[in-house]
């Protein structure tokens, strides 16, 4: 029985998810957040997603009992790119960060994606509890098999 | 005539181990739902219980020389499909995690099922071993 893998699999979604979360919540909270430089000035973060590979992970057998290569073993967090959309140049020569010229640099944080991305990212977090709840659910039964 | 515990259960165990099995595969699709490039899986089911069917059925070749091929383990492990997205998204992930998640949660049931004949079955041995 593998049903031992599939809280492996939703748990590395989990993670994947609430680290996407966090990267969110980290722009969101930075999105104001105003340098006199271009190279100092924050830039939104997004991770990238990877799917795991079964055969990576045990090289002796392959997947799950299947003939291929076989199923994945659940998500990773391959890296974090900084996004490179443009910086927005403001001029407010009133602000304590601006520079000689008067401008400051505001991130390329778009809140409304991110708010967007948030509400995905919480959804998919959701979708594998319920994996796992099943995937628990699944287990208790087996372990009652034959009682009467 | 002698009484097999492999012949008395069934199909259903096999039924219950092809389940769980393709629990896994969902669970998989589920987690990668967001991964780019990521592309969903599924097993043929049909395919799974024919050569579970075939394997309790005794239709299998015995080895009675070393030479001989062994066709036991070779045919024992099913193939894994790649589903045909409705909708594909530009990242390359074809995923479709509301229609995953039906499945999955199908698959469950369909385990309770199993589930429950097979452990109909113990019951019943249980019953006849008892004499009650």
């Amino acid at each position: 029985m593998s049903l031992g893998n599939i809280f492996d699999i939703a748990g590395s979604g989990m993670t994947a998810q609430s680290l996407r979360l966090n990267t969110t919540a980290s722009n969101i909270a930075n999105a104001e957040t105003a340098s006199s430089s271009i190279d100092s000035t924050y830039r939104a973060r997004k991770p990238v997603f990877a799917t795991i590979q079964q055969s990576l992970l045990n090289p002796g057998q392959a997947g799950a009992g299947f003939a291929s290569e076989g199923a994945g073993a659940g998500v990773r967090v391959e890296g974090i790119v900084e996004s490179d959309a443009e910086l927005q140049m403001r001029y407010e020569p009133s602000h304590p960060a601006a520079n000689e010229d008067g401008y400051v640099f505001y991130p390329n944080v778009n809140v409304v994606e991110e708010m967007a991305d948030m509400m995905s990212s919480s959804r998919s977090f959701q979708m594998n509890v319920d994996v796992m709840n099943t995937a628990k659910s699944m287990m208790q039964r087996i372990l009652t098999l034959g009682q009467q | 005539m002698a009484i097999s515990l492999d012949m008395a259960l069934g199909i259903h165990q096999h039924a219950l181990q092809a389940r769980v099995q393709r629990a896994e595969v969902l669970a998989n699709n589920l987690a990668n739902a967001d991964t780019p490039g990521y592309k969903a899986r599924d097993v043929d089911f049909r395919a799974m219980m024919a050569q579970a069917q075939g394997q309790i059925s005794g239709m299998q070749m015995t080895r009675t020389d070393d030479q001989h091929m062994d066709t036991s383990a070779a045919p024992g492990a099913p193939e894994l499909l790649y589903r045909n997205p409705h909708q594909p998204s530009i990242d390359g992930n074809t995923v479709d995690s509301q229609m995953e998640q039906s499945l999955f949660m199908r698959n469950a049931m369909d385990f309770q099922a199993s589930f429950q004949f097979l452990n109909s079955k113990f019951a019943g041995l249980t019953k006849a071993i008892k004499g009650e």
